[in-house]
């Protein structure tokens, strides 16, 4: 009832035309349609004062050249119809006796500077913090005045602090050497990567090998600066590398957990492991579209929903393929190679044949957009952060279903001893059923993760499965730990590779790597101990 | 020594040999175009093809029906045998490439001066012979010294060979590897100084092809029927016996693997001139596990069925692909699955009922 209230309400205020611009008439009408050049900026400067962000739009208009006058109307024109800048009023057709503001020279570099000052000084402390960064990026001697006003009224210390940064950028090629040590040093604490291209020029030699920067004092400080900065960047790539290697990881760690669990339980190698990753990906992208259609207002929680219809989806389909084709195989497991091949190969052309071969589009919750400003030169996507926690969440979950629950002891019964599972009553063919389901539930949990950060199409499997072929035979089976420590360690390893050898070389070092490993411990790093010769 | 085949056998393969030397040149050269018995080029082309892939099932059965060792990297073998004979057909363009000049086209475009290092000596045709046999040989001889020697077998065994190749896979795409990137090489203009695309030229191919597939075949059957093959397949049956009977099971599996990857590379290197175009995708896990499903299909542990199989499922290849192009995965898909549930002993198998397998 409430709700259905509150639709009327919004419905209602839809209809209603938004509120009229409260700018200051008499400013905009100066502006607009004042005679000199002076009066024009003594209007634009008291806009300014006024702080009102909602004067940018027509400054901005104004530096563009798309606003004209009609009579006494200032409109913001945009393409064949107009917007009325006091009233916001649409004006369609733009009537025949427009004529356009006219600007000089002067007037436009007061308009420059007056719309990022209108900014800084905006009552929005995001807004603020913003047009800081963007002046910070493109630091001009022009925007000094304004940033000196807003830092004398500024109280946020992040803003302070990149403004301090802009002011010292402009200083640092001009004004007294004081001045210039000054902003030489407060530069050192910047994090900002354009930093680096400000000082450089300082400590470079000329072409005839004498010093561009004559002052050998500003020489050094720049100097020292210099380091300073780049010890700040060098941490954030560190960072930024550790970060790309742990979401490669676990996302490696959840495409081979399913794998290592089948594996090691029947020996076999499930060739379709990829395709059930992609099946969970395209019933992510099922829920996403009947979220769409049906409930548009929920879409930032149809994860929720598509998890276990991803899950459900693959595992059911891992149930009813163990049933009906790897159960025969027992005993040949080179047999259920080809024959698990051949399963990928349906599966891939029936989605084909369903969705198209073209990618489709998954879009991420709105709460996985953006990501984390951790240092100056680094931003952590939430949807990477949320898959890292999410691949945790899973090795958390399938180690309590493992060590916790009936069906993890006989799965652990089987995996060591098969017959001597059987003999002591472990229905072995169930566990054998429903354990190749969970391995593929997991695949179809990590194809849901998948679809969040990559492109979900019918090869989207075939790109994961031999990386994590290589962290099952890394890993060894039989024992989670192989599985998390073989994932993480791959997906560090092939990033850090990548960094100074390029992808591809660093895939092929990892392969190579893993060749050789295998000589030392052919059953992987956390192989179970037992007696058998044969393993 | 034990007979090579039975009398029947001889005649068999002698009436094959015949249809492949003798009747194909007749009814490719002789007969006149227009005629009813005309074999046109296309046909010519795609016998030759799969005379190709017919060595490589043979090669592959060795390894896998008799030996025991399941390789799903087969066809890295095959396409660096294709990529030597490839740097000698690229040499052999000369000038005539698009730029006109001495260097391939693709190189030209990456803007290189001069050819690196490996491409030395690849104007000679018996250079780039002996590396069509060396280079998949050696790659496969310390591949096979790593994993046999560690007793890397089975499943595990078949995945790393599918790693290998995917790796390569990725080698050759890159441009800077300096063998034509994603497009490999391609618009071959002669070969020995003969023009390529000529009917004369493509009927030379074929029969080498044909001979090439006689002798590997004479070879395969030659081994297996000696006391080697014996070892061989009781190392498949029971490795640790084997053993313990005092045989060392790695030189015997370390043998058969890298012959099996020459012949590989030999039938690679007569593909090439014949489909006049080599590169990375050769290469994909998937084509060597199609190589897999030939043997599969025609039965392992016979040679014949290796044959037979790597002619049906690739007919059956290319009937699909140009009549049914969406129905091909499917159908290759369920050949996969229907084999290995219901015949697991290939077409042969039902064909050899009563014999000892």
């Amino acid at each position: 009832m409430r709700s259905l209230f509150l639709a009327a309400l919004l419905a209602l205020a839809a209809l209603v035309p938004p509120p009229a611009l409260a700018l200051d008439a008499a400013a905009v009408h100066r502006l607009a349609l004042g005679d000199t050049s002076n009066d024009k900026i003594a209007a634009i400067n008291a806009l300014v004062e006024s702080g009102d962000e909602r004067a940018e739009p027509l400054l901005k208009a104004l530096l563009a050249g798309s606003v004209q006058t009609s009579g006494d109307r200032v409109l913001i024109v945009q393409g064949d119809s107009a917007i009325d800048a006091l009233s916001g009023e649409k004006v369609v057709p733009i009537p025949e006796d427009a004529s356009n503001v006219v600007l000089n020279n002067r007037i436009r570099g007061v308009l420059d500077s007056a719309v990022s000052a209108l900014r800084l000084l905006s009552h929005d402390q995001a807004t603020r913090l913003k047009a800081a960064r963007e002046l910070a990026d493109d630091p001009r001697a022009a925007a000094l005045p304004v940033v000196d006003k807003a830092l004398a009224r500024e109280t946020d210390p992040e803003i302070r602090g990149v403004l301090e940064i802009v002011a010292a950028s402009v200083h640092l090629h001009e004004g007294s050497k004081a001045e210039r040590l000054a902003a030489i040093r407060t530069l050192a604490s910047s994090g900002n990567s354009k930093t680096e291209t400000l000082l450089l020029p300082l400590v470079a030699k000329k072409p005839d090998g004498s010093w561009a920067e004559p002052d050998a004092e500003i020489r050094v400080a720049a100097q020292a600066s210099l380091a300073d900065v780049r010890g700040r960047l060098a941490w954030g790539e560190r960072f930024g590398l550790l970060f790309a290697g742990l979401s490669l990881g676990s996302i490696l760690m959840i495409a081979a957990l399913g794998l290592a669990i089948t594996y090691g339980l029947m020996g076999v190698i499930n060739m379709a492991h990829g395709e059930l990753m992609m099946l969970g990906a395209y019933a992510t992208y099922v829920v996403q579209n009947l979220f769409h259609a049906y409930a548009p207002g929920a879409f930032d929680w149809y994860l929720v929903a598509a998890l276990p219809a991803a899950f459900a989806v693959s595992g059911g389909a891992g149930m009813i393929l163990e049933r009906t084709v790897i159960r025969w195989l027992y005993g040949r497991p080179l047999e259920t190679l080809l024959a698990t091949w051949g399963i990928s190969l349906i599966l891939m052309q029936c989605v084909r044949s369903l969705f198209g071969a073209q990618n489709v589009q998954v879009d991420n919750p709105s709460w996985m957009s953006g990501g984390v400003q951790a240092l100056p030169n680094l931003v952590l996507p939430y949807s990477r952060i949320v898959i890292i926690l999410f691949a945790a969440a899973v090795v958390g979950g399938i180690w309590l279903l493992l060590t916790r629950t009936r069906l993890g002891l006989y799965v652990r019964g089987v995996t060591q001893n098969r017959a001597m599972a059987s003999c002591v009553g472990v229905p072995t063919a169930r566990v054998d059923t429903l354990a190749f389901g969970l391995g593929c539930g997991i695949a179809g949990l990590a194809g849901c993760a998948l679809s969040q950060i990559g492109n979900v199409g019918p090869a989207l499997g075939q790109a994961y499965i031999v990386d994590s072929f290589m962290v099952v035979v890394l890993g060894g089976v039989g024992q989670l730990a192989g599985t998390v420590y073989a994932g993480m360690g791959l997906g560090l390893v092939n990033k850090l590779l990548e960094s100074w050898s390029g992808a591809v070389l660093a895939k092929i070092a990892v392969l190579v790597f893993i060749i050789v490993f295998i000589q030392k411990r052919p059953q992987g790093m956390f192989a179970l101990k037992g007696r058998a010769v044969e393993a | 020594m034990t007979r090579l085949f039975s009398a029947r056998g001889w005649i068999a393969l002698v009436a094959f040999a015949a249809a492949l030397l003798l009747v194909v040149p007749v009814l490719a050269l002789a007969v006149p175009e227009g005629s009813a018995l005309h074999l046109s080029e296309y046909w010519v082309g795609l016998g030759g093809k799969f005379l190709c892939y017919a060595i490589v099932a043979l090669a592959m059965d060795l390894v896998w029906g008799y030996a025991g060792i399941l390789s799903l990297g087969h066809g890295l073998f095959f396409a660096l045998g294709g990529y030597a004979m490839g740097m000698y057909l690229m040499r052999q363009i000369g000038l005539d490439g698009v730029y006109h000049s001495q260097l391939p086209d693709f190189m030209v475009f990456l803007d290189w001066k001069a050819y690196p290092w490996y491409w030395s000596f690849t104007e000679h045709f018996w250079y780039c012979a002996a590396l069509v046999v060396l280079v998949p040989g050696l790659l496969a001889y310390v591949f096979g010294w790593f994993a046999f020697r560690s007793r890397i077998k089975g499943v595990y065994f078949a995945i790393i060979t599918q790693a290998l190749t995917y790796a390569a896979l990725l080698l050759f795409f890159r441009n800077d590897t300096g063998f034509g990137g994603n497009n490999g090489f391609t618009d071959f203009k002669r070969i020995l100084g003969i023009a390529i695309a000529t009917p004369q030229m493509r009927v030379a191919l074929f029969m080498l092809s044909a001979a090439a597939l006689l002798g590997t075949l004479l070879l395969a059957r030659w081994l297996v029927s000696s006391k080697f093959g014996r070892v061989l397949a009781a190392i498949r049956d029971a490795e640790q016996r084997v053993m313990f009977c005092g045989y060392n099971t790695e030189h015997y599996k370390l043998f058969v693997w890298t012959l099996s990857a020459v012949l590989c590379g030999i039938a690679g290197a007569l593909y090439v001139p014949q489909v006049g175009i080599i590169n990375p995708s050769e290469m994909s896990p998937a084509n060597s596990i199609e190589i897999a499903i030939w043997v599969a299909v025609g039965g392992r542990g016979t040679l014949v069925g290796a044959l037979l199989g790597a002619f049906a499922v690739n007919g059956a290849k290319s009937f699909f692909t140009q009549a049914f192009p969406e129905i091909w995965l499917y159908f290759l898909g369920l050949l996969f699955i229907l084999v290995t549930l219901f015949l697991p002993r290939g077409v042969m198998g039902p064909l050899q009922r009563g014999k000892a397998a």
